[in-house]
This record gives structure tokens, C-alpha cells and sequence, in this order.
């Protein structure tokens, strides 16, 4: 299965912010943790992961600092400010409508034919 | 092969991965250390499940993508960094070039605050911008240009024998402006106002080029400085008329007149000022925006053949003479420096070893009307001056008009051989760069011996 790419773009902000609000963390392993929790589904790019960064750091959303890491590699971490906690919040709550009806469309009472019609057709 | 050695290769082809990615615009050198320190996370990962380095390496470009992918996503956030931007100090990524182009930036405000200290200097010894004009004509040009071949000596770290002669010249030059007992009214002013700029300015060239002064690719570089510094030269112009409008119109609001300071300071000292700002643009931008002289050359090429072919069809057509007066003769002079202009800054935009293409087939109609127009127009003006003598007006547009016409006559024989694959471009080049010193020879004549064969009229 493929996510369709305007659904990837459109849910990569919050999954960035929301990772970031967790703690902060730097491109290579945003895109490690995207992967697991998708269980390899979501196959995010480089360029599509870095150019959002950057666009969340004009925006003010994260802020981003250079620290070393062995030898002479440096590493740019990411961490969000009050700004992208609140921007977090406001696309959560966005987010938790637009499942929510998704939910209430395939899941809700009368409709249990429709949801049992997809795998059986995926089937054949 | 051991793990050093493979990690020695490692290195090497992250060094070149680095190179390539630094030729990206799109991307900076921030960027370019996150998209590495990215890669060696996938690397190390890659590593540890038991690939060995240059495998995990491989494996780990290609789930990058293709730069050219990349590029274009980090252009879609960063538009900005398509249009190359001409950072003026900082914002470069080595701190040794910082400090260099912040010298430059000094050494050149110090130059350039020098020219416009020298404009005013003679007002301490009574003189007056307004009034003594057989003083400041001759002399404009050496309030600014000392100053920039100073800047330009500087910056190449010229040798002593070099500046020795930079200084004499600059002395000679002072000569001919002051040394001749010249009335305010006399056309020698003007000539020498005209002619001493130009001498000047090939000795700038001589700055410029330092030690190298015989080398054609030097001379070349002379050229193309030239057409962008009179461009910039312009812009700043332009930009200076807007802030004397709106000073002018500002302080008249409120009541006082400000134009005896607009005169008197702003655009004299604006002026020799801006010959150094000028000048330290085209080096500081050299390599970050593209020549716009020979873009215009381009756009104006085909327009000047059509408008001077249409100027000979039209004598062919009425059969009228040209009607030379000393001002005529001054305005075909004027259009052979353009011709000549847009054959040099073509020249000096071209690649060497390019076969001719159809706009050197365009430049040889420019050329042979620009040529018969002038044979038509000095044919005339011999007539005129050996029937009614001569002035210095007259003989000195005499002598620019020669020597353009011989520059431009071998010029068109040399673009037709080229043309016809006879002889290299470098051929043209050569003739245009090593024809320099004419110019200065002749300036020099004029601002020398011109004043005392003409008994100082």
C-alpha cells in the first residue's frame, strides 16, 4: 500500500510537531521513528523531511541548534516552542475531527456492510 | 582490505558527495552538513546489519534520491536562493573570506571618502566649483581616479615599481591639466576635460591588470571591468537622482532651499564617490551575478545594423550629403565608440573556441555600415578643414575618428576571416586588447601637445 502523496504532505506537520513535542531530535531519527510507527508505511523522503523542518523553523514553530556528535560531525537538532505547541494543539483537534468523521462514516451504526464489503472485494 | 582502509574510502567518497552537493545553489553549507550527518546515520545503521561501508554508502545515497529531486524541494521552501544574491559582508560560509571582503569593504569606504574629501580640498585654496571651470573641467578626473587605481593597487598587492609608475603618471596627468595658462573660454578646456579622463582611465587599467599588463586575457578582463563599472556607474547615478528629488522636494516643504548643498557637496562628492562604489561592486560581484554589459550588447546589436543600414539606404535613396557640422562630427564619433562597444563587449562575453555562430555573422553588417557612414563623413570633414583651417575641436574628433576607423576596418576584415573559418576568434581579441595603448597614446597627445601646437587657443 501507498499513502497518497497529498495525504503524506498533509499530515507531515503534525507528525513532525507531534514527534518534537515529545523531545528534541534531529532529521535522521524523525525519519527513523515516522518509519517505525508506520510500520514502513509511510515512506518519508529527505526532501520532503528537511524543507518542512526549515519551513517550521521560519514559521517559528521549532527552533534548531548545532551540537557535536563524535569527532568532528555536527548534528542540527530540532525543538519546538510554545508557538508549535500551539499550533500542535490546534491540528490535533483538526485532525481529531476529520478521523473522527472518517470513523463515524465507515464504522458508525448501519454501515457495518460497507466496511465488510472492502476486504472481501480486496480479496477477489 | 582492513576496516582503516575502508573507512579511508568512506571518507573520500563523502568528501565527494559533499562536492557535489555544494555545487547545488539551492542548497547551503548548513544544509548540506544536515543531509551529511543524515546520511552517515543511515550509513552507521546500515554498517551495523552487516553491510560493509561502500555497500552501506551506496545503498545510502540512493534511498536519498536523486539531488536533482532534492534540490527541487529545498528550492520550493527557499526561493530566494535561485535569484543569486550579492552579499555585500558576511553570510559567507568561510570565516577567512569574511574577513577579506570586510577589508575590502573598508579599504574601499577609506578610498572612496578620500575621492570625495579631494573634490572639496580646493575650496581650502579659494577656488570654486561654481566659477573657476578651466580648473575643475581638467582637473575632475583626478579627484576620483588616483583613488581608485589606489583601491585597485591595493587590492592586488602591486609592486613598488609599479606604483612608482602609477604615481608619475598621475603627476604627468596633474601637469597637463594645470601647467598650460588656459582662459575659461577655450576649447582646450574642454578638450583636455574630455581627453584626460580617458588617459586616466587606462592608467587605472594598468592598476587593475598589475604585473600582467602585456597579457591579452588581462586586458580583457580591463574591458569587461570597464563595461561593468560604467553600468553600475549608471545605476548608482539613477538611484542618486531619486535622493536629490526627494531631498530637493523634502527640504523645500518645509521652506529651505536645499540646492546650494545639492551642488556644492552631493553631487560632486556623490560622484567621485560612486566611482569607487562602482568599482568595488563589479569586484566584489565578479563571480555571484552575470555581466549585464554583454546582455545589452546583445539586445542592441541587431537594433544598431537595422538603424544604420537604414541611414545608408536613406543617402543612397535622397543622394543628400551629410550635413557636417562640429557637432556632427562629434555624433559619428559618438557612434563609432558605440559600435565599437558592442563589438567588444560581445567579444569579451564569447567563448574563444566557439565555431562563429549567426550573431558574428550580425555583427558584420554593424561593423561595414558603421564604416562607410564614417568614410562618408570624413571625406567631407577633410574638405571642410582644408578649406577653412583648423581648430583643436576639429583636429582632435579628426584623430578619434582615424583611429576608430582603423580599429573598426581591421576589426571587420578579421571577423570576416573568422566568419569564413580562416582565422581564430582569438585573432579579434588580440587586435581589440592590444590596441589599448593607441587610445592612451593619443589621449595623452591631445592633454599634452595639443595646448601649446594650438598656441593655447
Amino acid at each position: 500500500m501507498k499513502v497518497a502523496k497529498d495525504l503524506v504532505a498533509a499530515s507531515a506537520t503534525p507528525m513532525v510537531l507531534g514527534i518534537l513535542a515529545e523531545g528534541e531530535s534531529y532529521g535522521y531519527a524523525i525519519l527513523r521513528r515516522i518509519n517505525e510507527l508506520s510500520d514502513g508505511e509511510l515512506d518519508w523522503t529527505e526532501g520532503l523531511l528537511y524543507p518542512l523542518l526549515h519551513r517550521l523553523e521560519r514559521l517559528g514553530y521549532v527552533e534548531s541548534s548545532w551540537h557535536s556528535v563524535t569527532g568532528e560531525r555536527r548534528r542540527k537538532y530540532y525543538h519546538i516552542t510554545d508557538k508549535g505547541l500551539a499550533e500542535l494543539a490546534e491540528q490535533r483537534r483538526q485532525w481529531d475531527t476529520v478521523v473522527h468523521t472518517l470513523k463515524e462514516i465507515w464504522l458508525g451504526p448501519g454501515n457495518f456492510r460497507l466496511l465488510t464489503a472492502i476486504p472481501l472485494e480486496g480479496k477477489a | 582490505m582492513t576496516a582503516l582502509d575502508d573507512q579511508e574510502d568512506l571518507e573520500e567518497q563523502f568528501a565527494q558527495w559533499r562536492h557535489y552537493v555544494q555545487r547545488r545553489r539551492e542548497l547551503h553549507q548548513s544544509d548540506a552538513d544536515e543531509l551529511e550527518d543524515h546520511l552517515r546515520g543511515c550509513v552507521d545503521e546500515l554498517v551495523a546489519a552487516g553491510l560493509r561501508a561502500d555497500e552501506a554508502f551506496l545503498v545510502a545515497v540512493k534511498r536519498m534520491g536523486r539531488l536533482d529531486d532534492l534540490s527541487r524541494e529545498f528550492a520550493r521552501e527557499h526561493s530566494e536562493r535561485l535569484w543569486k544574491q550579492l552579499v555585500l559582508t558576511g553570510g559567507t560560509d568561510s570565516l577567512e573570506a569574511e574577513t577579506r571582503s570586510r577589508r575590502d569593504l573598508i579599504a574601499m569606504l577609506i578610498c572612496a571618502a578620500g575621492a570625495a574629501a579631494s573634490v572639496k580640498a580646493p575650496e581650502l585654496f579659494g577656488m570654486r566649483l561654481a566659477q573657476d571651470i578651466s580648473f575643475y573641467g581638467p582637473n575632475a578626473s583626478l579627484f576620483a581616479l588616483p583613488w581608485l587605481a589606489a583601491y585597485l593597487a591595493w587590492r592586488r598587492q602591486a609592486r613598488r615599481p609599479l606604483i612608482g609608475t602609477l604615481v608619475a603618471l598621475f603627476a604627468l596627468g596633474a601637469v597637463a591639466a594645470n601647467a598650460y595658462p588656459l582662459a575659461n573660454t577655450s576649447q582646450s578646456v574642454v578638450i583636455t576635460s574630455i581627453h584626460l579622463p580617458i588617459a586616466l582611465w587606462l592608467v587605472v587599467g594598468l592598476a587593475y591588470v598589475t604585473d600582467d599588463w602585456r597579457s591579452s586575457r588581462r586586458r580583457m578582463d580591463f574591458i569587461r571591468f570597464t563595461g561593468e563599472w560604467f553600468v553600475y556607474f549608471v545605476l548608482i547615478a539613477l538611484g542618486g537622482g531619486v535622493l536629490t528629488a526627494f531631498t530637493v522636494g523634502t527640504f523645500q516643504a518645509i521652506g529651505i532651499d536645499p540646492e546650494k548643498f545639492i551642488t556644492q557637496w552631493l553631487l560632486p562628492c556623490g560622484a567621485a564617490g560612486a566611482t569607487l562604489v562602482a568599482a568595488w561592486l563589479v569586484e566584489a560581484k565578479q563571480s555571484v551575478v552575470e555581466n549585464i554589459a554583454p546582455v545589452l550588447t546583445r539586445l542592441f546589436t541587431p537594433l544598431f545594423t537595422v538603424a544604420l543600414l537604414a541611414f545608408l539606404v536613406a543617402i543612397g535613396w535622397t543622394t543628400a550629403g551629410i550635413n557636417v557640422e562640429r557637432e556632427a562630427l562629434i555624433l559619428f564619433d559618438l557612434l563609432l565608440v558605440v559600435v565599437l562597444g558592442l563589438l567588444l563587449y560581445s567579444i569579451s562575453a564569447r567563448d574563444p573556441l566557439a565555431s562563429p555562430g549567426p550573431f558574428d555573422k550580425l555583427q558584420l553588417p554593424l561593423v561595414l555600415s558603421a564604416l562607410a557612414i564614417d568614410v562618408l563623413v570624413l571625406l567631407e570633414i577633410t574638405g571642410r578643414i582644408t578649406e577653412y583651417g583648423t581648430t583643436p575641436n576639429k583636429a582632435a574628433a579628426l584623430g578619434e575618428n582615424v583611429i576608430l576607423l582603423a580599429n573598426l576596418a581591421w576589426s571587420a576584415w578579421l571577423l570576416l576571416r573568422f566568419v569564413r573559418r580562416y582565422t581564430p576568434f582569438a585573432a579579434l581579441e588580440r587586435w581589440q586588447t592590444g590596441y589599448l595603448p593607441v587610445y592612451a597614446a593619443w589621449a595623452w597627445i591631445v592633454v599634452l601637445a595639443f595646448p601649446p601646437l594650438f598656441s593655447y587657443v
